[in-house]
This record gives structure tokens, sequence and C-alpha cells, in this order.
């Protein structure tokens, strides 16, 4: 498995990310976001956590204008699979591969904590090593995590299975954190190949630092 | 000629910043006073067009493009000059 994650200025969670994977087995590269081409043999693109531009404008408002964005938007096309993480979700959203936009927490305050989350649709290669319904415990990190989508919008995530992890509480019961539209914690497009989340789960991969539920989320990539 | 840009969430997209700096303003005695406050920003740009029209449509392309997110965001210009 070949993972090629991308590095723009002010990512900082891309050697997290790499780490995550290569725990997996993958064989993990990082791309400057001034490249223009997806190697070809990427079997998952991430795009990870940070700071691009420093979240200038608008969090992943100019990163997703990158060269290597364009490539990004024709790897989608040809159905392979990409991953955002954080920031990542920021950028695929402005992008316009995923649908809705990110807001200022409600609180107003950077958030973060561990935050469990819930299992709502594994029918995908993310979640599918996890159950529905299962609570997963990760890492939270954001100011611009309160995801915004109109009610026709949300209609259409429900009706097409996109909606892939809220935000709940221990037992599972669903809980806002930061205000996000049905606590919704990460979704995946209509497709079904490009996947966006807010927590970190490249931050929960050792039982020795707190938590290694992240396992579970990111080895579904690896099933055939 | 001077195009300046406002941006701010819509109307009915709960603006988070703009009630608190309410409740903030509330408090300090101007709960009589005010009604409503949304929080925006404000993007000045010098452009090298030759009529105010010419500005405007250009400042339009570049709203819808990159200085607004529109499933969130309105914007209006204003061109000087």
């Amino acid at each position: 498995m070949n993972v090629t994650v991308l590095q723009f200025p002010g990512t900082n969670c891309e050697y997290d990310t790499q780490y995550a994977f290569e725990k997996l087995g993958a064989t993990v590269s990082i791309l400057w976001h001034k490249e223009t081409a997806i190697p070809s043999n990427t079997d998952l693109v991430v795009i990870p956590g940070g700071f691009s531009y420093g979240d200038y404008l608008r969090s992943g408002a100019i990163a997703r204008f990158a060269p290597i964005m364009e490539s990004v938007s024709k790897y989608v096309a040809a159905g392979g699979k990409v991953l955002g993480i954080c920031n990542g979700f920021q950028i695929l959203l402005e992008a316009g591969l995923l649908p809705g936009a990110m807001k200022r927490n409600d609180t107003l305050h950077f958030i973060s904590k561990y935050k469990n989350l819930k299992v709502i649709n594994n029918k995908n290669k993310f979640l599918e090593e996890l159950e529905v319904n299962d609570v997963v415990n990760i890492p939270v990190a954001h100011h611009d995590g309160n995801y915004y989508i109109d009610e026709d919008g949300l209609k259409d995530l429900e009706a097409n299975n996109q909606i892939l992890l809220k935000y709940c509480d221990e037992n599972g019961n669903i809980e806002s954190l930061n205000g996000s539209v049905a606590q919704i914690a990460g979704i995946s497009n209509k497709q079904n190949n490009v996947f966006g989340l807010m927590p970190h789960p490249e931050r929960a991969m050792e039982s020795l630092l707190g938590c290694d539920d992240g396992v579970k989320m990111l080895k579904g990539f690896f099933n055939k | 000629m001077k195009a300046i840009v406002n941006v701010a969430l819509k109307k009915g997209v709960l603006d988070d910043q703009g009630k608190a700096t309410h409740h903030a303003l509330d408090t300090l005695g101007f709960k009589e006073v005010v009604s409503d406050v949304r929080i925006g920003k404000q993007i000045i740009m010098e452009l090298n067009c030759d009529t105010q029209e010419a500005a405007r449509a250009q400042a339009v392309k570049m709203c819808e493009k990159l200085l607004a997110n529109t499933v969130i965001e309105d914007y209006d210009i204003e061109i000087i000059g």
C-alpha cells in the first residue's frame, strides 16, 4: 500500500501521518504542494492537519489553489481515495471535493482534547474495520471545526449515507463539541472515495501515549 | 482604482462571533442601543482597471473564486476612483 501525504507551507501533521501509516505497513511519501502530479502507484492520498498558509482568509482557502490540488481533483475523478484530516478536511471543503463549509467553533475557543466519536456509517474503505454505533476516542485540535451545511445539503448527506462520524459522549450519546450541524465530525462524498474528518486518528496510534483507537480507523484503507 | 470588499456570513447562518460580541456590548451598557451585531472581514484592493464597471466585474470574479466562500458567506463590493 502506497500512501502519498501532501505538504503545504504550514502543514504540521505530515510526519505523524507518515508514522501512523508506516506503523500499519504502508510505504509513505510526502509530496510538496508545488508538485503537479500524484505518483502513479498511489493507493491513498492524505491531506494532513496543520495551518496551511496560516489559515489566512479562511482555513484551507488558499491551499486549495496550490499546484498539486489540480491533480488531486483528477485523482478523485478517476476514483482514487483521498482522506483529509482536520486542515485537510477544510481544504477538501474549500476545493468543493466535499460538500459544506467550516465556521469558527461556536465556543470561539480553540478546542484541543480527546473526544468520543460515534460511527454512523461503515460502508466505505475508511471505516469498514469498525461497526456502526462503535465509539472511538480520538484527539481533536481545531479552531474552525464548526461544520455547516444547509438543510437540503444535510438531507442529501443523510439520504446517501455520507455522514461517517458524529461527536458523542463515552456511552455513544450524540453531543455537541463545536456547534457542527447535526454534530457531524466526518463525512464522505457521494462516490465514497473522498473522506474528511476534524479529529486526528493519526494521533491515536499508541496505547502507551494514551489511546490507539486510530489504528482501527486507518486500517480499513488496507483492505483489498 | 480601489475596490473595497466586505465579506460576512449569510443571513440565516449563525454568526457566533457576532453573537458573542453583541452579548459583550449588552453587558457594557449598550443593550438598549444594539439590536444586531455581525462580524465580517474587509478586503481592500488596488486594481489596475480603466473603468468602474471593469473593476467591479473583476472583483466579482475574485469573490466567487477566492475571497468569499459562497456556501456560507455573502459579499458586497464598493469601487472608488
